[in-house]
C-alpha cells in the first residue's frame, strides 16, 4: 500500500467534497483531493499527484524531477569522457 | 509512464552506478538502511543488490506496515470480523497475514464476510450500502496512509454513518528508527529515509538521526536511479565528513511535509501510550489511536476485541530480519516452511517484506553462490 502511484488529474468532479478523476496510463479512477486543497497553490487538472490508496498525496514537481534527472546526467557525461580518455590513451 | 519509465533508464543507471563504485572504491565498507518496505520492494525487483560494489552493502529495515503487525491484532481483527453481521474490510495484502490461529483468509473461507477494498473510502461506501451491517475497516500503515484513514473518519462523522468504524492499528516511523539507532548491534553508515511518509511528515523530523546519532540520512525515492542516486549522496556526505539530512525526492517531498495531512491525523488521532511492533518489541508512543470525539467509530470501543499478546513462532525470524540483523535467506525457515502461499511471518506476506520480495525477485545465481559461501564459512568455522 506504500506503493504511490503518479497519475495525472484530468477532472474536478466535485470540488466542495473534493473528487477528481485521476488518469493512469489510460485507466481512470475516482481519487480524493482533499489533502491538496489547502496549499496555496491547489490542485488543478493537468496536475501530476502521487496517489495513495485513493488519496492524492502530494503533487509531482515537473521541474524537480528533470533536476534529478539532470543529476544523472551529468554523471552519464562524466562517464562518456572517462571512456573517452580510456580510449585515448590505450 | 511519465515520472517512472525515465527513472528506470538503464544508461543513466549504469553511469550512476559507476559513479557509486568511483565513490565506494576510495571509503571503508558501508552499510545503509532502507527504512521503507517500498524501497526493499524496488532494490529487489530491479536487482540493485547484485549491481552495487561488494563494498556497499543495503539492509532492509522496518517500514512495511504489514510485516510490523503483530500476531495479537491479527487476532482481534478476526475475532472482529466473526462478530455477527460484520463486513470486515482490509487491504489486499493483510489477508494472508497469519495470526495464532489462521489469516483473516482462513477467516473468510470459515463464513466471515472479509473483503479487499483499495481505499478507506471503499469500506465507507460499503457501510452506506448496507446500513444495516457493521462495516469495519482495518487500518494499517505509516503516516502515509494514516491522513486517508482520518479524512475518512471526518467524512463518516459528517455524513452521520454509525455502521461504520476503524480498526486503527497506524504508526509512526521515527519511533522504531530511534529503537534501532539505540540498538547495541547497530552497524550502519547512514540510511535511505522513506520517500512517501516524508510527504507527510518532511525531512525535518529526521533531523535527530544525524544530530544525535550521527548518521546522514537521504530521503528517496521508489524507482531504480532513486535509490542509486540516494546512495551517491550518501557516500558523498561520507567522503566529505558532512553528515546531515538530505532530499533525493524533491519532486514530490516537501521539507516542511504536507501541513493539512498532518492537521487531518492529529485531528482525529491521538499517539498510544505504547504499541507492539513485530520484532521490535513495545515502542512507546509508536502508534496513533482514535481521539475519544471518534469513539462511535472505534472498533475497539464498538467491539469486544480480544487483546491478547501472542508471541511469535519460535522458527520465524521475521524480528531480527526487520531490525536488519539477518538476511532474508539467512532465516531457517525461509523458502522452505515459510513462502508466500504458506507464510510463517509477516515478512513474507507483503509484497513490501523483504522475504516476500526475495522469495520473488531476489533468488537468483549470485544469492545462491552467497548462500552456499555463508554455509561453507559456517561449516569451516566449526
Amino acid at each position: 500500500m506504500c506503493l504511490g502511484i503518479p497519475g495525472q488529474i484530468v477532472e474536478i468532479i466535485d470540488p466542495a467534497l473534493h473528487r477528481a478523476v485521476l488518469d493512469v496510463e489510460g485507466v481512470r479512477r475516482e481519487v480524493n483531493i482533499g489533502l491538496l486543497v489547502d496549499d496555496t497553490d491547489p490542485v488543478a487538472v493537468g496536475d501530476w499527484v502521487l496517489v495513495h490508496v485513493g488519496f492524492a498525496m502530494a503533487k509531482i514537481d515537473a521541474d524537480e524531477a528533470a533536476r534529478t534527472l539532470a543529476f544523472v546526467r551529468e554523471l552519464e557525461e562524466f562517464i562518456d569522457e572517462i571512456d573517452l580518455m580510456d580510449g585515448g590513451t590505450a | 509512464m511519465r515520472f517512472v519509465d525515465e527513472y528506470r533508464d538503464p544508461v543513466a543507471a549504469r553511469a550512476t552506478l559507476a559513479e557509486i563504485e568511483r565513490l565506494a572504491a576510495e571509503q571503508p565498507a558501508r552499510a545503509f538502511m532502507e527504512v521503507c518496505g517500498g524501497h526493499t520492494h524496488t532494490i529487489y525487483r530491479h536487482g540493485i543488490e547484485h549491481l552495487l560494489p561488494a563494498s556497499v552493502e543495503l539492509v532492509h529495515g522496518p517500514g512495511c506496515p504489514v510485516c510490523v503487525i503483530p500476531m495479537g491484532r491479527i487476532d482481534d481483527a478476526i475475532a472482529v470480523a466473526h462478530q455477527p453481521g460484520v463486513i470486515f474490510t482490509c487491504f489486499g495484502d493483510m489477508l494472508r497475514v497469519p495470526g495464532s490461529n489462521g489469516s483473516l483468509l482462513r477467516a473468510k473461507a470459515k463464513g466471515a464476510d472479509v473483503r479487499v477494498v483499495y481505499s478507506p473510502l471503499d469500506a465507507l461506501r460499503l457501510a452506506g450500502e448496507h446500513p444495516d451491517r457493521p462495516v469495519v475497516f482495518f487500518a494499517v500503515g505509516f503516516e502515509t496512509t494514516a491522513p486517508s484513514t482520518a479524512l475518512t473518519l471526518r467524512r463518516a462523522r459528517e455524513l452521520g454513518t454509525h455502521n461504520f468504524s476503524v480498526f486503527c492499528n497506524h504508526v509512526t516511523i521515527v519511533p522504531p528508527l530511534k529503537a534501532i539507532l539505540d540498538s547495541p548491534d547497530l552497524r550502519l553508515d547512514g540510511f535511505l529515509g522513506p520517500g512517501h511518509v516524508s510527504t507527510v511528515i518532511g525531512n525535518r523530523p529526521y533531523r535527530f538521526v544525524p544530530e544525535r546519532y550521527g548518521k546522514p540520512l537521504v530521503t528517496t525515492g521508489f524507482e531504480p536511479l532513486d535509490i542509486l542516486q540516494a546512495i551517491v549522496m550518501l557516500l558523498c556526505q561520507l567522503r566529505d565528513g558532512r553528515c546531515e539530512v538530505e532530499n533525493q525526492y524533491t519532486r514530490v517531498v516537501r521539507d516542511e511535509g504536507n501541513p493539512r495531512a498532518l492537521e487531518v491525523i492529529r485531528e482525529v488521532f491521538e499517539l498510544r501510550p505504547h504499541f507492539e511492533w513485530r520484532g521490535l518489541g513495545f515502542i512507546s508512543q509508536s502508534a496513533l489511536k482514535l481521539r475519544a470525539e471518534f469513539a462511535p467509530w472505534d472498533a475497539e470501543v464498538a467491539f469486544d476485541v480480544p487483546g491478547v499478546r501472542v508471541a511469535d513462532p519460535k522458527a520465524c525470524q521475521c524480528g531480527e530480519v526487520l531490525k536488519g540483523v539477518l538476511k532474508p535467506w539467512q532465516c531457517k525457515v525461509f523458502g522452505t516452511a515459510c513462502t508466500p502461499e504458506t507464510p510463517i511471518g509477516t515478512c513474507m506476506v507483503s509484497s513490501e517484506g523483504a522475504c516476500a520480495a526475495y522469495y520473488n525477485f531476489g533468488r537468483r545465481i549470485p544469492t545462491r553462490s552467497t548462500r552456499v559461501g555463508v554455509a561453507r564459512s559456517a561449516i569451516a568455522d566449526r
